[in-house]
Parts: C-alpha cells; structure tokens; sequence
C-alpha cells in the first residue's frame, strides 16, 4: 500500500515490525538516504577502515519548534553528529540515524524532515548507512526525536585535546554567537518577535579540514552548542587548569541577537550556537590561522577573541567593551528570560 | 542613534569616572545604595566598582522581585500548580526558585504539574481562551513595573466574562521597601546610606515625585538612574555631588524614560483594580505595613486566594543566613557564612542568592571579590 504522505499520520503500527514499518522505510527513508549500505537490507552496515584512527559520537537531538528558520530538527541532526565527529579534526565518514516517533505525528512533516535529513548528508557527502523507528504512543513524546551517530577517520599527527591547551594560545570562533538559541526562542509560538535571524546549523567538517592544514598544532576544537560559547571555554578551562581572558569587542555578535538578548534578560554568551566553533591554537599560528578560517565562507567572521592565561582560579574573564573585567560563569542550567 | 551601545561606550565612562575622582573628597565616605536588582546587575557585569574611587561603596538594595517573596508564597504557587485540572503561568526566572522541601515550579512540572512560562500575561488569557475545561493562574510578581499588565488582563479577564482565569498576586511596592530600609536606621540614630539610586523601571510608572517624600525625611539624596553603565556612572556622580553639598533632592538622570507624575494611564488602572494589604511579608525585611498591593473584594471572582483554599504556610529561611542584613545594605554577600558554600544559585538557601538579580548571586557569578 502507498503511504498517504499528504494527510496520513504515524501510527503504532509503523514501529511494529510489520509491514506498515516495512512500507515506511522502503517508501520514505530508502528512497531518501539510498545508498549501497542500506540496499542490502541488513540491520547493520559492513564497512572496511583498515588501519586507521577512528572516530565515533553519538547525539540526541529533541527540539521545539521542529522547523525554525534556518533548518529542522532533520538537519540539525546531521550537522549535529558531524560537527561532534569533526571536532576531533577528522574527516566524517557514516551516519546512523535512529528515529523515535509519536503516533499521529503527520507523515508530510517526517518527510520533510527526513528529505532535510538526506540533503544535509548528501552536502557532507557523509551517508546514513543504519537506521532504527521506533513508534511511542501519542501523548509519550514530542513529535519526534532523532538520535545519529557518526564515525570518521582522523589522521596520527592530530590527536586534540583540552590537555594540549598552553598559556599564551590564542582563542578563535568562526563567526556570530547566539544565532542558533535566539532563532529557536523567536520562532516559539508564544513569542511574538519577528527578525530575519536564521539558525547557523551547518557541518564544520569543510572549515575544519581547511584548520588543521593551517595551525597543525592547532591544540583543540569545540562546538559551542548547549551552554554557548560560555559553557564550552569554562569547560576546556577547567580541563586544562588554566585561566582565559576574552575581548568582549572582539567577539561577534549580530546586532538583532543583542537586541533580543536585552529584551528577555538573556547573555548571547550562554545563548546555544549549531554552525559554530572555538578553536585554541599556539600564538604564532594564530595570524594564519585566522586567514585560513577567513578564506572559507564558514569562517568568513572569524575572529581572534582572546587568549590563554595562568589562573588558578580556571576562570573564564572578560574584558567588556566598556573597560571594566567579568568573570563568563558557567551556569548550572539553561537560562530563562527575566521578570522585568 | 544606535540602540544601546552609546550607553555602553568606554571611553565617556572612563571621562565620567575622572569626573567622579575629581569630584570625591577624601576624607567622606560615600555609602551608595541602588534599590534595583537591575542596577546590581549592570554594576557588576560591566565591573563599575572598579572604576569607583576607593571611598564610594556600593551597597546592593532589596529591588529584586524574585528575591524579596518568602517562601511561603513560592509553596503556595507551587500547591496551585499541583491543582488537577490547573495551569499555573508563571514568568522564567520564577521557576527555578526553591520553596519548601527544595521543591521549585519547576520541579512540580517534573511531577505532572502544568507550568507554563510566559513571556507576557497576555498570554494567560489566550491560554484561559484555549483551554476552558482548566484553571489557569497566573503567578503575578513584581515591582510597580509588572503591576500594570496584570491590571490589564484583569481587565481582559472581565471584558471576556473569562470564568477560569485566576490571579495569584504578589505585586510589591518600591517607596515602603526604602522606608523599610532607611526607618529602622533612623530610630537607631545611625545613618547607613549616603545616597540611593532610585529605581528606573519602576519609576517609569510611579514618576520620580513619590520619592521627594522619602528624601527628605530621611536626608537621602535620590537619583533615578537607568540602567546601562554610563547611565550608572552619571546617577554616581549626581548623587556624590549632591552628598558633598549636603542636599537631598530627588534627581532624574533616566529622563529618556521617567516624568515627575509617570504613567497616568498605568496609575489609574492599577488604582481601579488593586487595594493596599495592611501587611506583606517579604523575605529580609519581614513584614511591612501598606508594602503590597491585593486585589480588590469586587474582583475576588479573579483572585487565587479568595478562591482557592490556601494550606497554612510553613517555609521560614535560614537561621545563619545574612540576607536581611543584605539587602539592607549592612553587609556584603561575601560577609555572610553560607555564602559559596553550601549556599549557591544552584542551591539558594537565601533570596538574595535565588535570581540572577540579587546580591549574592551576582557575586557568586561575577566573582567581583576574587580579583580585587
């Protein structure tokens, strides 16, 4: 039987193991992600990595709205995982995707979700080679989760981590934090802010190849998603036991993120990015390093935003525009719009 | 004319604090107060004391409305939120505060409670529209500033004939707060501030006028202040000139916002809804005569309270917590022996550490005493 994409929903049955599932995947996944590992109809993939260093991270993605400006829960999930297997400065190479549906959740959204889904892995040239649904009953999820989980291959001389960060590196991002948090809040119903902000989800895989070419002992990366920019330098500060101070003029914020951040009482510091990354690099490769990450349009407002210090503290300060110094906490949960 | 950053520019700051050190005589001491958690805010995140002469102080007023609710009226939101049948709606930075038992609004919502955070109280009212089989409740907090909007959806709430809005109203009021402040000083016969930054949001409903009073009596210059840093900065100076020629006038130096009369319109309909209660407790001060507003016997149809019954309230703060002492501007958040340790924004034991406005937890979080 043909699935009714146009005004059919998910039903228990989809996740049964019968043969709704078996419509499901060969009528919308199949044909989205098709590839050579899925047409052999396994439940798992067989490929070859001889020899190599592997990478390998897994994420759960559960958004709110499903669809923002920008993206879907779909593509976020891939540049998600991508980025998470990137960081390490290695080449993604595979993708599973695992699906958690609620009955009733209407057909056309999975499919835009997963045709999303398909592009953003097509575009990273990294394909969805296993997969999973599972189907709960209305009412015990929202909508739709997506977990994905990804491995890539990383060369031997790059082996990145917070343990590498030394005083005097220099600390870089590639572009405007807060976008991705700030589109996500406007785009909730119950706000009524319109802007042109669009969320910043995007592999870094491209961007970061380009880095590790540049500074080959670039230190570490990270992407600043959940917790921003502040949650991710408090975080590799208190691995690595040292101290950072940031220039608060130096970092990129775009004009319509400050102004929405004023309004709730939010910092675009703790504010989630998804096309983001820091990077901690010795300092005389910093120069070049930041023209390397210029000369792609991911990194196109680069910038260098401070750098590392000796603190015994481990803290993360910022030096305000203003002239005076703050410590960049970091926080114990999300931060939530203010009274007044 | 940018939005913001005019008021945030470093090189007017530094001229305006060479003006400060060129004003201040050294041998006074110059013990300032800013009533409004919002002021405490800015004067750390920009790291204004550093910027100060070493004589003038900057003390850390009660003007936060998250802090100053006890306990007893978060465990109350909390039991109507636990209702069947009930949403509570509640502003953000209500629902990580904790109440009796550690239990928090959002920890109710964690056990099956319908919490809902608002971003405007009009949304209360598409909600009561929306859902008309529940009881929605509004959690409304706050100072003069958030009074006016919850007047109107009361207003709404009876335009619509809505039968299933309720308000749970703690509204505060800022003028018998800084008497609470400054009287028991006065009847000791000590004097414990030189001069207040006045509240600027607030004042944007109330005007300035209605601290002329309060200045006087006290001898207490005045400054409405906004609530960027260089909008600090100026409040400052004004009030260190005012101190070194011994006046005690009510200043505006938010006039981009505040009148001398305010918001009529805002007066007139909060004045139409609300009445005085003859007491309210608040968390530090303790109970203060005419300190907060209910609403008025006409409209108890609308009223939380009057209609839903209430068990007796239990919660009471912390012995060893120094917050009364706090948010009088007697000490300082690194003075009082919980302080870091166990007390902390993720475990408030006192008010001042429950919002990101209050004292302690702008200190826990900007760390202003680590590197002084």
């Amino acid at each position: 039987m043909a699935l009714d994409i146009k005004n059919g929903t998910i039903e228990m049955a989809h996740g049964s193991g019968g043969r709704a599932m078996s419509e499901l995947i060969d009528q919308l996944f199949l044909p989205a992600f098709d590839n050579e590992f899925l047409q052999q109809k396994n439940d798992q993939a067989l490929i070859t990595l001889p020899g190599q260093r592997v990478v390998m991270a897994t994420d759960s993605h559960v958004v709110s709205p499903l669809f923002f400006p920008g993206g879907n829960i779909g593509s976020l999930s891939v540049h998600g995982t991508i980025n998470d297997v990137a960081m390490s400065g290695a080449k993604p190479l595979y993708l599973s995707a695992s699906f958690i549906l609620e009955e009733g959740f209407p057909l056309s959204s999975l499919q835009r979700i997963v045709y999303s889904m398909a592009e953003a892995a097509k575009e990273c040239q990294t394909p969805i080679i296993t997969g999973d649904t599972k189907v709960v009953e209305k009412g015990h999820g929202d909508g739709i989760y997506i977990n994905t989980t990804g491995i890539g291959i990383v060369s031997n001389e790059l082996t990145l981590k917070p343990s590498n960060i030394q005083v005097g590196d220099k600390i870089l991002i590639n572009g405007t934090i807060g976008d991705h948090g700030t589109t996500i809040m406007s785009a909730r119903q119950d706000m009524n802010f319109s802007s042109d902000l669009r969320s910043d989800s995007q592999a870094l895989h491209d961007l970061v190849a380009i880095m590790v070419k540049a500074s080959p002992t670039i230190r570490c990366m990270r992407d600043p998603t959940r917790g921003g920019l502040g949650a991710s330098l408090n975080e590799l500060a208190q691995c690595a036991k040292i101290g950072m101070v940031l220039e608060e003029a130096q970092i990129p914020v775009k004009t319509a993120v400050t102004a929405t951040s004023e309004i709730l009482g939010l910092d675009p510091m703790y504010i989630a990015n998804e096309g983001k990354l820091v990077a901690i690099c010795p300092p005389n490769q910093a120069e070049s390093l930041l023209t390397a990450m210029q000369s792609h349009p991911k990194g196109q407002d680069a910038a260098i935003i401070g750098e590392v210090i000796e603190d015994k503290h481990q803290f993360v300060q910022l030096k305000t525009e203003f002239g005076g110094k703050r410590i960049i906490d970091w926080r114990y949960a999300d931060p939530l719009p203010r009274i007044c | 004319m940018k939005y913001i950053s005019e008021f945030r520019d470093g090189v007017l700051a530094k001229q305006i604090a060479q003006q400060i050190a060129a004003e201040i005589k050294p041998e006074q001491h110059y013990r300032l107060m800013e009533f409004c958690g919002g002021h405490t805010h800015t004067i750390f995140r920009y790291g204004i004391p550093e910027l100060l002469p070493s004589n003038v102080k900057m003390l850390h007023g009660p003007g936060c409305p998250v802090c100053v609710l006890p306990i007893k009226r978060i465990d109350a939101a909390i039991e109507l939120a636990l209702r069947p049948k009930t949403i509570l709606c509640s502003y953000g930075d209500m629902l990580r505060v904790p109440g009796s038992n550690k239990m928090s609004l959002l920890k109710a919502k964690s056990q099956g409670a319908d919490v809902r955070m608002i971003y405007s109280p009009a949304d209360t009212i598409k909600i009561a529209q929306n859902e008309p089989d529940k009881q929605v409740i509004f959690f409304a907090v706050g100072f003069e500033t958030t009074t006016p909007p919850t007047a109107v959806i009361i207003e709404q709430a009876l335009k619509l004939n809505l039968s299933n809005l309720f308000i749970f109203c703690n509204h505060v009021l800022t003028p018998p707060a800084i008497t609470g402040i400054l009287e028991p000083a006065k009847q000791a016969g000590i004097k414990v501030l030189d001069g207040l930054i006045g509240p600027g949001h607030v004042s944007v409903i109330t005007g300035s006028k209605p601290y002329e009073q309060l200045a006087k009596h006290y001898q207490v210059p005045i400054v409405i202040s906004g609530f960027e840093p260089i909008d600090i900065l100026q409040s400052i100076l004004m009030l260190i000139k005012q101190v070194n020629r011994q006046s005690y006038q009510v200043e505006n130096q938010y006039t981009r916002a505040v009148s001398a009369e305010g918001n009529a319109k805002a007066q007139a309909l909060m004045a139409e809804y609300f009445e005085l209660r003859e007491y309210f407790e608040w968390r530090g001060l303790g109970e203060m005569p005419f300190s907060a507003i209910k609403i008025k016997p006409e409209f108890k149809h609308l009223d939380a309270e009057q209609s839903f019954r209430l068990s007796q309230p239990t919660g009471c703060d912390n012995k060893a917590c120094e917050c009364p002492a706090v948010l009088t501007g007697q000490k300082k958040p690194t003075d009082c022996k919980l302080f870091n340790k166990p007390c902390t924004p993720e475990n408030p034991l006192g008010s001042c550490m429950v919002s990101s406005e209050g004292a302690c937890a702008a200190y826990y979080t900007y760390k202003p005493h680590t590197y002084r």
